[in-house]
């Protein structure tokens, strides 16, 4: 069965994210008030061959601890593993 | 003394890692990425560049490379491993270094030289350096500021593993102006500025040709 994974990975919170600083700025000089932080990070979509849900699920969860997320700097989130038709 | 420059897709300082290592009077020679063959490598150096394009992660494509099982092996028999720039990159994401190198504080790419204060002999690298010295060597990064958790810190702190900081201007926000680390066997060091593009008084400064010059820290120990 074919599935779509979606990845979402994102610099730890305790660590400076200058690009999100540089994006809030940019945000405040182009007069949209009332951004307070932005972050920046990534969305990976993964299609997948799996016999099941669960079994694409957890082929991507090991990607992300293996490869897609460094765990030093980045969480991640499995936002969505979806059937393709 | 055989030193090893490997060279990845993407590598661009590989030439000058070569040339400085044979300066020193080694025997310098090249091995890509996809081999898994040292050819009795004594040191092996991973050189700055931008390997697979810096895709994902500097470095984190690259440390899956072949040559990453042989330069795993090579560092835990104890052998000097020397990471540049990108090749400090992949050895924190091979986790044979301790954290991470992720985007300068300022965001902007820095090439400029910096000066470094050299914090241990205690590393084959350093052993030609005295503690405390200053040198100036150009750093040429857009993720060059380390990173990583308060107790990895103090560790590195506490163990005498930090073998290089910058002084008089930190160019990337590191944390503790953290320009290089080694690990706990110390034979693994990795450094943000790039000692073989200060090698030479023609280049500016060859206040790096001695991390090469290990055949004669060898001989002297």
């Amino acid at each position: 069965m074919k599935f779509r994974a979606r990845v979402r990975v994102m610099p730890r919170a305790s660590i400076l994210d200058p690009q999100g600083q540089a994006v809030a700025h940019a945000l405040g000089e182009l007069g949209f008030a009332g951004v307070t932080a932005v972050r920046v990070g990534r969305t990976l979509e993964l299609e997948l061959e799996a016999a099941s849900a669960e079994a694409a699920r957890a082929g991507a969860l090991r990607m992300c601890e293996r490869l897609l997320a460094n765990p030093v700097t980045e969480d991640f989130a499995l936002d969505a593993v979806e059937a393709q038709p | 003394m055989r030193i090893a420059v490997v060279r990845f897709p993407g590598s661009n300082c590989d030439q000058d890692a070569l040339a400085a290592a044979a300066a020193s009077g080694a025997d310098a020679y090249y091995v890509w990425h996809r081999s898994t063959d040292l050819a009795g490598a004594d040191v092996v150096v991973l050189p700055g560049g931008f390997s697979y394009g810096d895709y994902l992660r500097p470095g984190a494509i690259a440390r899956f490379s072949p040559v990453m099982r042989s330069v795993a092996a090579h560092a835990a028999a104890g052998r000097p491993l020397l990471g540049i720039c990108n090749g400090f990159q992949v050895l924190c994401e091979a986790q044979l270094l301790p954290g991470a190198l992720v985007r300068n504080g300022g965001l902007s790419f820095v090439c400029r030289p910096v000066r470094l204060r050299v914090e241990t002999d205690a590393t084959p690298f350093t052993a030609r350096y005295r503690v405390g010295q200053e040198l100036t060597m150009p750093v040429a990064h857009g993720d060059g500021r380390y990173v990583a958790d308060a107790a990895t810190l103090d560790a590195l702190e506490r163990e005498d593993r930090i073998v290089f900081r910058y002084v008089g201007g930190n160019p990337n926000g590191a944390m503790r102006d953290i320009a290089g680390i080694t690990n706990e066997g110390r034979n693994v060091v990795g450094l943000m500025p790039h000692p073989e593009r200060a090698s030479e008084a023609l280049l500016g400064s060859s206040d790096g040709a001695a991390v090469f010059a290990l055949a004669a820290a060898a001989a002297v120990a």
